[in-house]
């Protein structure tokens, strides 16, 4: 199959190599939570809700000279084409979970919130390729509607390389097509690489043009997110005005 | 913009699921025209001039006429992006030849993305069907150009939709048949490569019927899609793909997956207008007709003339023999327990063009020089197609390529149009400047650059030489012996470095990729790379340094590998042999000097190796190989003789056969998903059958259960007669197919295997001058060294999937033109020499039999019994394999020796064939 189609230049859904999909965010969709957010890259849509800083539910686990930071990542039932009765817990989402309590993890300011827990609840309400750094982008701005502090804003964006040429940013039919898929997570200020994945293999000088466009998509993404918290602080500013 | 596609889906499961696909639009689309003031124009390739005429196809024109397109007279054309997908799903090969069109820079073909502009995407309408909703799109396209490009330039949608130009022209679009629209280029030349409608079809009758009066129906009609499917569903239809018996062209299988037996289509009727490879819809006979197989048979009376031709290398080769021998007598079981059918309807066509020539005709009178002809094609599983011509007096006698386009029940036959006058699709022509540009200047000398690369060791102070074929000017192999200190021997093979000089990506590697290998004609080579490379840099010519792969072992005194390495290296050889001068070196006692001692222990080595290749398994085949001997002036055949194998040719094969599978196993352990390998598959019972059956009659019995079984009772063939084994050799090789090049991350480890060989794996590694399968291997092998990096194409599976199958396909030509120019030279050496000479006889027939004429390697029919003599007194034992004549004593058996008197004879003038008779 071509992915990028050669007389044209374009992918399968008109994007071309270096586009991004639609990206798309809201925060306090939660009322409930302490921070939430929506995050949506093209028809990838997912939801985080963060509670905390809150006291330790199990002592045990408690830290004394930092926070714990708890994530939890599911997938709803309807997310994809099939409706599908998903266990909690099965190896994959434990495995995300465990990377966006990492990747968040390393830009909130743990110390500054010792004996306490924070809970980051992620679920994807529609899958469509890139369900993990959508997560994470949705983590950031539920985080920053919490108002916990953070060193940094941490965003994630995936490139792949498929029919030759570095694509940025798959959909869940360049996902599948089972080539080599970088993952990453950058702390936008200071361009540091929080998270680096990769599904396949690629040859190293090939690797390096597809990560920098993942973190191309990053930094793009971080601008994004920007704005929307900029924009939600002047709403919240007006509404203090009033 | 966005857009969301939605559409249902069934999952292999058989559940319905909602896919919802994103589907962006775009305002960054430009229109491709050179002289637009509004677009980017960097990436334009229409016209220059703002009065020019702009083309815009629609899908069918694409499928349809994509010959006249190809025409360089055709030119300023938009391939809108819903036609190409369109083509895309209907024929692989259109899509494939529309897209060169596209990327020529020679050529004015534009692709527009009217499916990702802002402007011209159409949402689909409720109760559109798909098919309406791309004539939209492709109207809605066409006006959004002449919009665009303003009222100064003509924008013209061709189409033989009458529907879609009915509406073009009321929605202000204008619109032309391809007909018509060629007819007002004024170039007659162009119309035969028009294809025509079915309406314009009459006149073509006359070919087949001298009354066209009377139409009748020949075929039933197929059933539509929406009964198929259903049927499919029901259980009623059998979905599979068809294939055509090779040994008779009337008798079809299908394979079913809904019944797990295979279904036998018998006759033409039957198959319905089915062509071999197609995707059918097959209906089981009702069970009254289950045994009525017999009669079923033979409803088909033309009866092609068989001809004299060469002996089949392989089962690919094999052309159809005849119509089945019937007994005559006696009652016999009934012919397969497979359940018969009958074709409905035909999911997926498979044509694509075929090579062959016309059936003589005389020349028609009058009707503008336009003459109905009848083409044959060379695969004699397809059926004879209709073609109409202006230029029937030229593509007489002539090899030609034939398009089919339709086939309605009302023709027997399908009718087609003339394509080429290549022969076997390959191309002859010169190489474009912007190739011969990749080339390093001449004269060509080895450097002190190419030297200090750290990857390339020196050796050129080996003792290296090369054996090959006398006149050999692409050398592509060379060899060195040198005897250890310990009593091994160190034994390099050096190839070619073919790939310092092809660079990949390059219009040059372009170029040999596409060419895929050089064609070995009677007369001539066409090269897969240009001569400068081909006979010199690259040759591994005698005193002169050259660039090269090497292979290098030590081996033990029995042959055993001690170790192997690789490495790219420079040589200097010293001795160009041909196959005689190695030969008669070894064989003269008296010489001493170190290069026959070289030649003597490789030969001993090579003996061992040979040997224990061939008790592992190995087949070895028989497939004589014609030489002769041309006449440089007038290029005719002065001599004709079987090409002689010696101990020579088989040294120089082992080593071979030893680098390529060395060479093979590094490369897939190093890149285990995207390594180019060879494969013989090992041939199924079926295919089996005729050596079984002719080995049955004489008595022989085959152990066919694997392929160390089968060279095993090949071996113990032995009859009292000497050549008995070589014939029954040559009996197997037929029956086998050729090996194919595939990539290894297509198929699974145990589906490697070289059967022919014996070999778990295989590869090409030793003749990069002349075959591209080859040059890729030596860019993989050199990627597994570190030398140099692996090209991103490697990294795409599709990729080298289709150019593994483009090798093929090129392979395979090469092969048929390769044994076309021995027919055709053969047909002119036998022109002024009637010969009497010994053959053997292949095959029974009811009305003679086929023999195999040992001398000259090649195969036709002897009659016993004139052709247009009706009734035959003689009679067939299947069984045994014998035809005795009635009454009399007389009679022949399968492998019997006969004298037979050759001679060319001229049933049709210019049409010369050459004949066999018996001499009793
Ligand atoms: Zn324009």
């Amino acid at each position: 199959m071509e992915y990028v189609d050669s007389l044209t230049g374009f992918r399968l859904d008109g994007r071309r190599p270096n586009d991004m999909r639609q990206i798309r965010g809201e925060i306090g969709v939660v009322a409930k939570a302490d921070g939430s957010a929506l995050f949506e890259m093209g028809n990838t849509k997912v939801i985080a809700a963060v509670y905390g800083p809150r006291e330790v539910q199990n002592k045990g686990q408690q830290i004394n000279n930092q926070a714990l930071v708890r994530c939890e990542y599911s997938m709803a039932n309807f997310s994809t084409g099939d409706r599908t009765r998903r266990p909690k817990g099965d190896r994959r989402s434990t495995e995300i979970s465990l990377v966006i309590r990492q990747t968040m993890e390393a830009c909130i300011l743990v110390h500054l919130m010792p004996r306490s827990q924070i809970d980051i609840f992620v679920q994807v309400l529609q899958a469509d390729g890139g369900t993990r750094s959508a997560c994470i982008n949705a983590a950031t701005l539920a985080l920053a509607d919490a108002g916990i502090p953070m060193r940094d804003l941490v965003t994630s964006c995936s490139a792949g390389y498929l029919s030759s040429t570095p694509l940025l940013d798959l959909n869940y039919v360049e996902d599948s097509a089972g080539g080599p898929d970088v993952t990453v997570g950058i702390l936008a200020k200071t361009d540091k690489v929080t998270l680096l994945q990769m599904d396949s293999k690629l040859p190293i000088d090939i690797f390096e043009n597809v990560m920098q466009l993942a973190i191309e998509g990053c930094k793009a993404i971080a601008q994004y997110i920007r704005e929307v918290l900029l924009e939600n602080t002047k709403l919240l500013e007006s509404r203090k005005g009033l | 913009m966005l857009q969301s596609k939605s559409f249902a889906k069934k999952t292999k499961q058989g559940r319905v699921i909602k896919v919802v696909r994103e589907h962006y639009l775009r305002d960054d689309i430009y229109c491709g025209a050179t002289f637009c003031k509004v677009c980017d124009t960097s990436a334009a390739r229409l016209s220059a001039s703002a009065s020019a005429t702009i083309l815009i196809v629609d899908t069918n024109v694409v499928l349809n006429q994509i010959d006249l397109l190809e025409n360089p007279k055709i030119d300023d054309v938009v391939v809108l992006s819903v036609v190409l997908e369109e083509v895309r799903h209907k024929n692989l090969s259109v899509y494939n030849r529309v897209k060169a069109l596209c990327t020529n820079p020679l050529r004015k073909f534009f692709v527009f993305s009217n499916e990702h502009h802002r402007d011209t995407y159409v949402k689909d309408m409720i109760g559109e069907s798909p098919n309406d909703r791309n004539d939209r799109a492709i109207r809605v396209a066409a006006r959004w150009y002449q919009i665009h490009l303003g009222e100064s330039t003509q924008i013209l949608l061709i189409t033989n939709d009458r529907e879609n130009k009915k509406r073009a022209t009321e929605e202000g679009i204008s619109a032309e048949t391809v007909e018509s629209y060629v007819k007002s280029l004024g170039k007659p030349d162009l119309l035969d490569l028009v294809v025509l409608s079915s309406s314009v079809d009459v006149p073509m009758e006359d070919v087949e019927d001298l009354r066209p009066s009377k139409k009748k129906i020949i075929y039933s009609e197929h059933k539509p899609m929406s009964e198929v499917t259903s049927g499919l569903l029901h259980g009623i239809y059998h979905q599979g793909k068809l294939r055509v018996n090779r040994y008779n062209p009337f008798e079809a299988y299908v394979g079913s997956e809904s019944i797990s037996e295979e279904i036998v289509i018998c006759g033409r009727a039957n198959m319905n207008r089915a062509f071999h490879g197609d995707i059918v819809a097959v209906e089981l006979l009702p069970q009254d007709q289950w045994r009525d197989g017999k009669s079923l048979i033979i409803d088909d009376d033309d009866d092609d003339e068989e001809e004299v031709h060469l002996v089949p290398n392989s089962a690919d080769d094999v052309p159809r023999f005849e119509n089945p021998v019937q007994p005559t007598s006696g009652s016999s079981p009934p012919v397969s327990s497979h359940p018969p059918g009958r074709v409905v309807g035909i999911i997926k066509r498979n044509w694509h063009s075929y090579c062959g020539s016309l059936d003589p005709m005389p020349m028609p009178a009058g009707n503008a020089g336009v003459a109905h002809a009848l083409f044959a094609s060379k695969d004699r599983r397809i059926p004879k197609i209709r073609i109409q011509t202006r230029q029937l007096g030229n593509l007489l006698d002539k090899r030609i390529i034939v398009a089919v386009d339709s086939w309605d029940c009302l023709s027997r036959y399908p009718s087609g149009h003339y394509v080429l006058l290549i022969e076997n699709d390959i191309n002859s022509r010169p190489f474009s400047s912007q190739v011969l540009a990749c080339l390093p200047p001449l004269p060509w000398s080895l450097s002190l650059e190419d030297l200090a690369n750290s990857n390339r060791e020196d050796l050129r102070h080996l003792r290296v030489f090369s054996v090959d074929p006398p006149g050999c000017r692409d050398i592509d192999d060379a060899l060195h012996c040198k005897p250890l200190g310990n009593g091994n021997f160190e034994v390099g093979v050096h190839i070619a470095d073919v790939t310092n000089f092809v660079l990949p990506g390059t219009p040059l590697d372009e170029e040999a990729s596409q060419r895929g290998t050089s064609v070995y004609l009677v007369e001539r080579r066409i090269d897969m790379l240009p001569k400068s490379l081909t006979e010199d840099i690259c040759s591994l010519c005698s005193d002169v340094e050259r660039l090269s792969f090497s292979v290098i072992w030590e081996l033990t005194p029995d042959a055993n590998i001690v170790s192997t390495r690789y490495t790219k290296s420079a040589i200097k050889s010293c001795a160009a042999l041909s196959y005689v001068e190695a030969q008669a070196r070894m064989d003269d006692s008296r010489l001493m000097d170190p290069l026959t001692t070289d030649l003597r222990n490789l030969n001993s080595l090579a003996k061992i190796m040979r040997l224990r290749r061939i008790k592992r398994g190995a087949l070895t085949l028989a497939s004589p190989e014609v030489k002769f001997q041309i006449d440089t002036e007038t290029h005719d055949p002065l001599d004709i003789g079987m090409y002689q194998i010696r101990e020579a040719n088989q040294m120089i094969e082992e080593f071979m056969l030893a680098a390529n599978i060395s060479v093979a196993e590094k490369i897939l352990k190093h890149f285990s998903l995207c390594s180019l390998l060879r494969r013989h598959p090992s041939p199924t019972k079926e295919m089996l059958e005729p050596l079984l059956r002719t080995a049955a009659a004489v008595g022989l019995d085959l152990d066919v259960s694997s392929s160390k079984a089968l060279a095993d009772s090949l071996d113990r063939a032995v009859g009292d007669d000497p050549y008995f084994n070589k014939l029954i050799r040559i009996l197997a090789t037929r029956c086998m197919t050729q090996a194919i090049y595939f990539s290894s991350g297509d198929l699974s480890p145990s589906e490697f295997s070289h059967y022919g060989l014996a070999a778990p794996i295989y590869t090409h590694f030793t003749s990069p001058i002349r075959r591209y399968a080859d040059v890729i291997v030596h860019r993989l092998l050199a990627a597994a060294l570190g030398i140099s990096r692996l090209p991103p194409i490697f990294m795409d599976g599709p990729q080298l999937t289709s150019i593994a199958d483009n090798l093929n396909y090129r392979h395979r030509n090469a092969q048929m033109a390769s044994r076309a120019s021995v027919e055709l030279h053969t047909v002119i050496f036998f022109r002024n020499r009637p010969t009497d000479t010994e053959a053997r006889i292949l095959k029974i027939k009811s009305n003679g039999f086929i023999v195999f004429v040992p001398k000259f390697g090649i195969e036709g029919p002897v009659y016993l019994v004139a052709k247009d003599k009706g009734s035959s007194d003689w009679v067939v034992d299947e069984a045994h394999q014998k035809v005795t004549k009635a009454g009399t004593k007389i009679t022949y058996g399968i492998l019997q020796t006969v004298r037979i008197h050759m001679e060319v004879v001229e049933p049709q003038p210019n049409r010369p064939k050459l004949q066999l008779t018996l001499i009793i």
